[in-house]
């Protein structure tokens, strides 16, 4: 980054830790970026004259004598249409080459829209995954997190998801990615055609992991314009959150601040909700829908990421290895889309709300014969027919590798109640099982 | 003279500034960044420093920016106009702000300041008045608003004159009022009064002995909520807090709803804004939302304000409760703003309590939930404010501060299950875990006896002794295997899965299922009950379950079709006819 002419620059630090450095200086603002030795920070803390900066890329080999100079501003990225189809870094800089796109200087992390302007979600997004669009159908402006095992292919679901939701722009905010899954993504994305849909910022981890707390802004920065002044349907996937999360903590730990809940700072529930709210559908039809990853430890989603992301997020999709199929599927039990109510039997037909409900009491039964099962008890008739039941409904439905309309779904339920239960243990309202309730099963 | 300040210190939006005059705790003060001004609340002081929350994003602030301390407390105005507007936590009217998004400093009047009110007087020349006393009323909405004594007038008053009936403006005097010392007041519609203290404008807060219709079953008929009284509804994410607030928010009888969106989602928000205009109010036949306010801070919105919007709520509630009405205030989330506070705390590097949280949480809280209650009026009227807060348990965890704190304050537990919400019961509320302390009051007892029938709590408590049997046989069946146990427990465990199924749960998205009034509620309980209260004949489990799920089918059928409508009894002598099959003779 250029400096300008007539600034003061300092070259006096007085404490340095692995993530802040702090001096003396005067006329600062809060929040504004600094360079420190040549690496980019930004104003935390002003006590007095004394002014703390976290150094987004570390500060190995930043001395008390580097120069420091502010900059006088937040935190920008240009915005114009040359973003669709580049790659940048956490700074908003190409890291593909070519030129830094020209455009309109806008600050990142920017204000809230007027909640009294949202206008109600009502737009399905179709991904031909039956675990998503019959369970759990996802809106446009919707926010909604994969919540993972690390081992699970949540990447290439989400890619997938992405490619099939026909946005206008898709902005993908990687964090703390691996550079194969990152090329994974290029490639993907390369091989679909959509290049030009697309615009990408990109913290592998190669790059210091405090950067990476740039990036949700820098990508719904791009999103917002697109969304807001081009009127565009813009889909943002971020991954992972949980390592987003993990530089909160550390940024949070070199400034001694109290920790709460697993090492993560007080304030994590609005860091989150701050990217999160983001998603939103505009009256000009514009829209930004956010779908990102955060990854479990061991399945557990009482730790502080995903536990506070549940309560911010409009849902939560879960994969789950199923030993019966031997597939990934989308976890029935679990996962959950807040915003379904609005589309499904109104964009959807009249009994997608009944069915789905259905199939997950009958797979839960089947998961208390299975557990009968696992303890030496007899099944009963019942029992045995859940079982076989949940086993098409498992690989027919619920598998990720599912590609069918929503239509199909709901026939494809209804087929498997009619093959193994009678419409009184299906329990659906008389008149719909009436209509579609198969003939010959 | 007004104090004035410097910043010389920033950490977020904790800001110090050096005073160089007075200042008051909660006095609200101004940051001026040149272009735009901040407002901030004084939270602590130390020697001249006053330690201020800026209600703003403070990018850009520096140090030795002016500051301007205004010489009072975060105050919420109040005046005819309240009713359907949507304010975020500062009463900022945000259907006035212009542009798609709220740029900061923004602010907007809380009412119309121009509009005229047909004023009506309620007190003539002589009249003894005091803080709180009706002088007229203006009709908003379907709200008789009365027009009273400023709550800060403390001393008694004689009414000099009142306005004659006409349109006046909020800012018009409609009356003059002369105190003990022969001076005058003129008074007008609009009133301030500092949201963080309690408007007691009242002669008396009895124990509440009513009980507050919702249309939910799994509240009215299992642990019903008093008018006036207190409840809390915690439970992990997706188990279906916000769905049984907005249910509850449309069908509890009440004059007055204030919805205060604390810290949460904008597009639950958007949900409300887009429904509740269309929504008809199933007892007025009015738009639901013309009884309503909205107190929307979203979770993207600044942080202190989030701890403002719960106190704006609760004010705008006392308020409405002096003018006798039903008010019921609900706040989701009560943990969104326990966690402003830990921000907050954590930001002024005060010692920690429990999980980081500020060692008076359990003080602050209690404190808030007393302001609810069924009052008694110096005219004789009564008024009430029910509050219903959620709390969002960390990790869906019941042990942590927030849900402990708030169960010393709130009369009613709803706790929502997460394995109810797996299995798809809704609503999730545990029948087990839940209570309603007001069961307990004799004069609720008394009261349920007359709107209900005689002995209804006694049949309540029937009610939840089955879900508890049930629920203990289904843990013998689990242990012991289908054929380990008599069939006679299968019975008692299929007794409760009909209680659960048609009783407790209820389908919140049908439009007739989801609203099922009281009289409704004590016919269909009184037929399960009727079914648990009969033995039966059965060879097997087998056939017992059969049968349940059979029984349980036709029951849920009908709570799908209208009330007292063909269809509905159709159903009813279906059940009989099917009951008679495997009954028992004796």
């Amino acid at each position: 980054m250029a400096t300008k002419a007539f600034q003061k620059i300092y070259t006096k630090i007085d404490n340095i830790t692995k993530a802040t450095v702090s001096l003396k200086a005067t006329g600062v603002g809060n929040d504004e970026l600094a360079t420190v030795g040549g690496k980019l920070a930004q104003v935390v803390k002003i006590n007095g004259e004394n002014v703390i900066l976290q150094v987004f890329a570390g500060t190995e080999g930043i001395a008390t004598n580097s120069e420091v100079v502010f900059h006088g501003e937040p935190p920008k990225l240009n915005v114009s249409d040359e973003l669709a189809g580049r790659f940048f870094n956490a700074y908003g800089e190409p890291i593909e080459g070519g030129a830094q796109p020209e455009g309109e200087p806008r600050v990142i992390g920017g204000p809230t829209v007027n909640p009294f302007k949202r206008i109600q979600p009502s737009e399905l997004i179709a991904t031909g995954i039956a675990g998503i669009d019959l369970n759990n159908t996802i809106v446009s402006g919707q926010k909604i997190p994969f919540f993972a095992d690390p081992d699970q292919p949540y990447n290439a679901v989400m890619a997938n998801v992405a490619l099939r939701a026909k946005a206008d722009k898709i902005i993908l905010g990687g964090m703390g990615m691996t550079n194969d899954d990152f090329l994974y993504f290029k490639s993907v994305f390369e091989n679909a055609g959509a290049l030009d849909r697309i615009v990408s910022f990109v913290n592998t981890t190669e790059n210091p992991p405090v950067e990476r707390l740039l990036i949700p802004d820098m990508a719904l920065t791009a999103a917002e314009y697109f969304a807001a002044d081009k009127g565009e349907k813009v889909l943002v996937l971020l991954t992972d959150m949980t390592l987003y999360a993990d530089a909160l903590a550390i940024v949070s730990n070199r400034m001694v601040q109290i920790p709460s809940k697993d090492s993560m700072p007080g304030s994590l529930y609005s860091d989150l909700a701050k990217i999160y709210e983001k998603a939103v559908q505009l009256p000009n039809g514009g829209s930004i829908t956010i779908i990102a990853v955060t990854t479990l430890s061991g399945g557990d989603i009482t730790h502080a990421v995903p536990d506070n992301t549940g309560y911010i997020t409009e849902g939560q999709l879960f994969l789950r290895n199923d030993s019966d199929t031997g597939k990934v599927i989308i976890d029935p039990f679990r996962s959950l889309s807040r915003l379904k109510q609005l589309v499904i039997g109104k964009k959807t037909r009249e009994d997608h709300p009944q069915v789905m409900n259905a199939c997950v009491r009958l797979y839960a039964d089947a998961a208390n014969a299975k557990t009968k099962l696992e303890n030496g008890f007899d099944l009963s008739d019942y029992d045995e027919r859940t079982l076989k039941f949940a086993h098409d409904y498992s690989e027919k439905l619920l598998a990720i590798d599912v590609n069918i309309e929503i239509t199909q779904m709901l026939d494809i339920a209804w087929s498997l109640f009619a093959k193994y239960f009678t419409a009184s243990e299906v329990a659906i309202k008389q008149e719909l099982v009436e209509k579609y309730w198969p003939t010959v099963a | 003279m007004k104090t004035t300040g410097r910043v010389s210190g920033i950490v977020s939006n904790l800001v110090v500034v050096k005073a160089d005059g007075p200042v008051s705790q909660n006095e609200i003060c101004h940051v001026d960044l040149g272009d735009v001004k901040l407002m901030a609340e004084v939270i602590k002081v130390i020697g001249d420093a006053a330690y201020v929350q800026v209600f703003d994003s403070t990018r850009g602030l520096k140090i030795g920016d002016p500051v301007e301390f205004e010489g009072h407390m975060l105050g919420a105005t109040l005046a005819p106009g309240i009713l359907s507007r949507s304010y975020d936590g500062l009463q900022n009217d945000l259907e006035k702000m212009s542009g798609l998004f709220i740029e900061r400093g923004t602010t907007t009047d809380p009412i119309d300041y121009d509009k005229l009110w047909e004023f009506k007087p309620l007190a003539k020349a002589g009249d003894k008045v005091s803080a709180g006393s009706w002088l007229g009323q203006v009709q908003e909405m379907w709200v008789a608003h009365k027009i009273m004594v400023p709550f800060v007038m403390t001393d008694t008053y004689t009414v000099k004159s009142v306005a004659a009936a006409g349109e006046y403006k909020v800012t018009d005097t409609v009356a003059v009022v002369t105190d003990a010392e022969g001076n005058d007041h003129n008074i007008t519609m609009v009133q301030k009064w500092p949201v963080k203290q309690a408007i007691k404008a009242y002669t008396s807060k009895p124990r509440p002995s009513r009980v507050m219709e919702t249309g939910v079953r799994a509240i009215d008929t299992f642990n019903p909520i008093a008018d006036g009284g207190t409840g809390f509804i915690p439970g992990p994410f997706g188990a279906g807090k916000t769905v049984l607030q907005h249910a509850i928010s449309k069908q509890a009888e009440a004059d007055v709803i204030i919805m205060v969106a604390c810290g949460e989602r904008a597009n639950e928000v958007v949900e409300i804004f887009a429904e509740f205009p269309h929504l008809d109010d199933p007892r007025t036949g009015h738009k639901l939302m013309e009884r309503t306010t909205i107190i929307c801070n979203t979770s993207n919105m600044p942080v202190a304000a989030r701890e403002a919007s719960v106190y704006t709520g609760m004010t705008i509630g006392e308020y409405y409760r002096a003018m006798g009405l039903k008010v019921l205030i609900l706040a989701d989330s009560t943990s969104r703003w326990a966690q402003a506070l830990r921000e907050m705390s954590n930001r002024l590097e005060e010692l920690p309590g429990q999980d980081a949280f500020p060692m008076d949480l359990s003080a602050i809280i209690s404190g808030f939930y007393a302001r609810a209650g069924l009052v008694y009026l110096p005219n004789g009227e009564s008024g009430s404010v029910t509050f219903l807060g959620t709390v969002s348990p960390a990790g869906g965890n019941l042990k942590e501060p927030v849900t402990e704190s708030t169960k010393k304050a709130a009369r009613c537990f709803y706790a929502l299950s997460q394995g109810r919400a797996d299995s798809k019961r809704y609503p999730a509320i545990d029948p087990i875990d839940s209570y309603s302390k007001y069961l307990e009051y004799p004069e609720v007892v008394e009261y349920l006896d007359g709107k209900v029938e005689k002995g209804w709590v006694e049949k309540v408590y029937k009610g939840k002794t089955l879900v508890q049997r049930g629920k203990e046989a289904s843990e013998q069946i689990n242990i012991l295997g289908d054929d380990g146990v008599p069939v006679e427990y299968h019975e008692r465990y299929y007794k409760s899965e009909l209680l659960d199924f048609v009783i407790l749960q209820q389908d919140a998205f049908d439009d007739i299922d989801a609203n099922c009034p009281l009289e409704r509620q004590k016919y269909v309980y009184n037929m399960v009950l009727d079914v648990c209260d009969r033995s039966f004949d059965f060879a097997d489990f087998e056939e017992c379950a059969t049968f349940f799920k059979g029984l349980i089918n036709l029951f849920r059928q009908m709570n799908y079709t209208e009330w007292q409508s063909e269809k509905f009894y159709d159903y009813e002598k279906q059940i009989k006819e099917y009951l008679s099959t495997k009954v028992k003779e004796n």
